[in-house]
């Protein structure tokens, strides 16, 4: 499997949905035995029974779901390949009533004809048994189920056109889901020449779903749904256009691939007793002391005889001779033994840098910080959160302040009071920042507040992944990022206070020279433009705090001034002022991409 | 009027009869009195050291704007220093018995947020001042106001938001500037009567003051003798009551005919053109300031601004304060001496209590065992008495009889 990964023509494969291992298997035994047992099942029961809970059981909320799962798959296989991800995402009514036709295109490395079949028509196609990556595709079911609920609410097939080289023609694939073979029926298959300037690239996918939908606006749509998409991946570019012809263009503000993240071998903590007994199931390893020593990390010859002795084994015992109970007493065993924490390397923060561009790129405010932690251990799984804030600006004043949750960049807009992104908010005291906040609930003021948990195993409160669950150790994480911001805010605050004031001083003395020049000149035939000139000299000397704030972390970002600055702070002069320019050492090479 | 006629006759008779019997003093005697009063005028008018007219007052100007233009130039903070107009400024001064302005200042500058509109303020107003000194013009509080009030330049805040703030600054000018408002050719409104046996020029018309029928001659608000000069003067003393309705009551019973005296009345509290011409009356003229107010403490308050000057205005007490003036009624006793009916008593509440006593501690009446018995015995009594109340009498007692016989007497307080 692993091999797959570094395939150059199986990208997608990589990028398919890995849910939590036990569900993607038990789903997957699912399919088989309907494939087996229940031939007459038609399509809607089978989606009815197994899709609708995971995101298809509303017209609006299946475009979003389906919008997901599309961007999601194209990010993921773009960044595997190194490509700056540019996607389309397009709906056009059809002439049926809320049929829409869901239009996503990319400039990734494209599907290869055979891993078409699997990709689009195969539920699970590709789905790693026991990988532990950090990787968006955790998060959906795979684009099938898209397909699959296009085929049940319109009857009609999917269209894929491929590229995935740049010197050879694309190919069309028309196709339809097969759930009872659990593969893909061609309808239509040629050489599609006619892509205009769909791959300006070289490579990429075109993928057309017919679907019942509706698109509706608000917090929990395909409008929000990209916005926080964007501002969680500032290297992608996406074109959305709506159905009502509105188009929406997310900018690239960053040339920075996200780092490849690493996949590593699970944590004897992090695995399940089902884990285990598939683990075992299916290892290469004839022994047992081979067994843990090559599928886990952290496993010493000295861990491997105490956990083995636990079920009155060794490590020279045979893998195929473990019965269940033994199994289960090692399990047992291994959860009790301390362990070297799992490494942390594997994964990959958007950064602060990344969050302050994506923030301040979408969101009209005047004030942005953000806080990467330091990796951290939840179960056997590493993880770590990383907060940012957006302040004033064209934010509205009295409102609550919005959350945006982001698990491994996906991000959630579902479920929101259940999470514990929205809890740690809550219980961030936001007083203290210059923030008001009732009691127990959100602050309140021109404020979004955003959080993301990368890890390679987000605990997620139910099946259809749309809210983090509590744990102490993540909660802490998301607290101490939060309070980092509200720091970072606090001082601001202050500073914009105090600039504030002393601008006021001076305005408010530079209103009565003039009318004092003239009089003092009346009176005493004082030439007044010399008056006026020398009392403006005295009073900006007076004030000159004023112009110290306005360099120092006023609203003028200098050039000279910001190699100084924060790096997890980035202020700006209005809300709608460019946030960078060409030479801005803070947006690191973002000026290649600009002078292109 | 001929009801009004049929009256005075009939008390002319009583008022003979009287003094034929000894009771009421005649005419003869008050004169008697009153000359004993009179002290040797002065020769001068009193003025003031450092204003001197007009060219003074300019000149302070100039000098004051002059230093502010100095100081802007070399870009040093402007700032004018300013007397503290404040009762907690305010001397007494033991031996010429009057209030004077300590000599603590307040700093107004430019680059002070809570001082800059006032400094603009102030230096707008000076230059208003300026400009009526060299057209000769005066202007009211009011008028000055508007002379002022203009929106500053790239803003829409107005150089005054009230009438409060110019009067205000132009109190603040009075100090700085050592010259009265009147100096500065701003006046009041006109508040104050007088009628009387003197003949005034007002600028340029000369006055009879016996012959002002039944209103009088308004006082104004400016009386520096360079606009009210007195050409002569026959009267043996000054006259003066508390509001214009007693005032009225003397004037149509001819009180000032008969006795010889100058008649007059400040509405209440007198404001500065009463005061400085019963000032000058005193000064130059050397009559006697004799008063008739109620028997309260707040007539008792009207008395010490004349006597001592007010401590508002406590820089300008030399001109306006009136040491030798004497306080002839209402007193205390007149209740029993007089035999009045309990009608007349109006109780004193707890703030006319708390004002008695803080007028007894003032060192000016705290040394003068005499008054100090008579607001003792005004709080004894538990009422205070208006000179209305002597109408209960008869409708002239308080012009046939009461004054008359006090004058006569010479039971004053002092």
């Amino acid at each position: 499997m692993l091999t797959l990964r570094t395939d150059p023509h199986t990208p997608w494969e990589g990028a398919l949905p890995r849910m939590a291992k036990k569900k993607a298997n038990s789903r997957r035994s699912d399919a088989e035995r309907m494939a087996s047992q229940h031939r007459q099942a038609n399509i809607s029961e089978y989606f009815d029974r197994n899709i609708a809970q995971l995101g298809f059981n509303s017209k609006q909320k299946a475009l979003v779901t389906a919008v997901k799962e599309g961007v999601d798959n194209a990010l993921d296989a773009c960044e595997e390949f190194g490509i700056l991800p540019s996607l389309l995402v397009q709906t056009i009514p059809m002439a049926d009533q809320d049929v829409l036709k869901l239009i996503i295109r990319d400039n990734g490395p494209g599907i290869p004809r055979k891993s078409i079949d699997g990709v689009f028509a195969q539920l699970l196609y590709g789905s790693k048994f026991h990988r532990v990556q950090q990787t968006r595709g955790q998060q959906g079911i795979g684009i099938s189920a898209a397909g699959m609920y296009g085929l049940k609410t319109t009857g009609q097939p999917v269209r894929v056109v491929s590229k995935p080289q740049p010197k050879k023609p694309a190919f069309e694939v028309i196709l339809k889901i097969d759930v009872e073979r659990n593969c893909a029926e061609i309808l239509e298959e040629r050489e599609f020449t006619d892509t205009k300037d769909w791959f300006p690239d070289g490579t990429g996918v075109h993928i057309e779903i017919p679907m019942k939908a509706v698109h509706k606006k608000g917090r929990q749509s395909v409008d929000a749904y990209l916005e926080q998409t964007a501002i969680a991946n500032p290297h992608a570019e996406i074109e959305w256009r709506a159905p009502s012809g509105e188009v929406f263009l997310y900018e690239r503000s960053s040339d920075e691939l996200p780092p490849a993240t690493k996949e590593i071998d699970p944590h004897p903590h992090g695995v399940e007793l089902g884990d285990l007994e598939r683990m075992l199931k299916k290892t290469p390893e004839k022994k047992l002391g081979g067994f843990f020593n090559k599928e886990f990390s952290r496993f010493s010859p000295s861990k491997v005889k105490t956990v083995t002795a636990a079920a009155k084994l060794t490590p020279q015992s045979w893998v195929a001779s473990v019965e269940h109970p033994a199994i289960v007493k090692m399990h047992d065993e291994m959860l009790a033994t301390k362990f070297m924490a799992p490494s942390t390397d594997c994964l990959a923060p958007i950064d602060a840098k990344n969050l302050l561009r994506g923030l301040s790129k979408e969101i009209g405010a005047e004030f942005f910080a953000a806080e990467t932690r330091s990796p951290s251990v939840w179960g056997g799984s590493p993880f770590l959160v990383e907060a940012a804030i957006a302040y004033g600006g064209k934010l509205p004043r009295d409102e609550q302040s919005v959350v945006y949750r982001f698990a491994n960049r996906v991000p959630l807009i579902y479920q929101q009071s259940g999470c514990a992104c929205f809890r740690a908010v809550q219980e961030v005291a936001w007083k203290g920042y210059g923030l008001s906040q009732p009691r127990g609930a959100l602050p309140v003021g021109p404020l979004v507040i955003l959080l993301h948990v990368a890890s390679t195993s987000v605990p997620f409160t139910n099946p259809a992944k749309e809210a983090v669950a509590e744990h102490e150790e993540i909660a802490k994480e998301m607290k101490l990022a939060l309070q980092k911001c509200g720091q970072h805010l606090k001082r601001y605050l202050s500073r914009r206070n105090r600039m504030r004031r002393e601008s006021e001083r001076r305005d408010v003395f530079h209103r009565y020279i003039g009318e004092i020049a003239a009089n003092l000149s009346a009176i005493t035939g004082a030439v007044q433009e010399d008056l006026v000139s020398s009392l403006t000299a005295t009073a900006q000397r007076h004030t000159e705090a004023a112009d110290i704030e306005l360099d120092d972390e006023g609203n003028v970002i200098e050039p000279s001034a910001r190699g100084k600055a924060d790096p997890n702070v980035l202020i700006l002069e209005t809300a709608s002022a460019p946030q960078v320019s060409d030479d801005d050492t803070l947006f690191g090479n973002a000026s290649s991409r600009r002078s292109r | 009027m001929a009801k009004k006629k049929t009256v005075r006759k009939t008390t002319r008779k009583k008022a003979a009869a009287r003094s034929s019997g000894g009771a009421v003093p005649s005419p003869a005697v008050v004169a008697k009195k009153m000359k004993k009063l009179r002290k040797k005028p002065a020769k001068k008018a009193t003025r003031r050291a450092g204003a001197g007219g007009d060219a003074g007052v300019g000149k302070a100007i100039q000098g004051e704007s002059g230093r502010l233009a100095k100081q802007a130039l070399a870009e040093k903070d402007p700032q004018f220093t300013i007397p503290v107009r404040a009762n907690s400024n305010t001397e007494w001064d033991e031996a010429s018995r009057i209030l004077r302005m300590g000599d603590r200042t307040q700093i107004r500058e430019l680059f002070n947020l809570g001082q800059a509109r006032k400094f603009m303020q102030t230096t707008l107003q000076q230059r208003g001042v300026l400009e009526l000194l060299e057209q000769d013009k005066t202007l009211s509080l009011r008028g000055m106001y508007y002379k002022g009030l203009h929106t500053i330049a790239g803003t829409k805040e107005k150089t005054f938001g009230d009438q409060d703030e110019s009067d205000t600054v132009l109190q603040d000018l009075e100090v700085l500037l050592g010259a009265l408002r009147e100096e500065l050719h701003v006046f009041a409104k006109k508040r104050g009567t007088m009628v009387g046996n003197i003949t005034v020029r007002d600028a340029g018309d000369e006055i009879d003051c016996r012959r002002m029928g039944t209103g009088g001659y308004a006082i104004p608000s400016i009386c520096e003798p360079d606009v009210i000069e007195f050409v002569k003067c026959e009267a043996d003393f000054v006259l003066h009551v508390e509001k214009d309705t007693v005032w009225s009551r003397f004037n149509e019973d001819r009180f000032w005919e008969k006795h010889n005296c100058i008649l007059t009345e400040g509405s209440g509290q007198p404001p500065r053109g009463v005061r400085r011409l019963l000032q000058r009356l005193n000064a130059e003229l050397g009559l006697p300031v004799i008063c008739l107010l109620d028997c309260d403490p707040w007539g008792h308050y009207i008395y010490s601004v004349i006597k001592q000057g007010s401590m508002s205005l406590a820089f300008e007490s030399e001109r306006l304060a009136v040491p030798e003036a004497k306080f002839l009624g209402i007193r205390a006793d007149d209740y029993e001496r007089c035999g009045l009916s309990d009608d007349v008593k109006i109780a004193l509440d707890d703030k006319d209590i708390k004002r008695a006593k803080e007028i007894m501690a003032y060192p000016w009446f705290a040394d003068r065992r005499p008054w100090k018995k008579e607001i003792e015995r005004m709080l004894r009594n538990g009422f205070k008495m208006e000179v209305e109340s002597l109408i209960t009498k008869e409708i002239s007692y308080v012009t046939e009889t009461y004054v008359p016989e006090r004058l006569a007497s010479g039971d004053f307080l002092d």
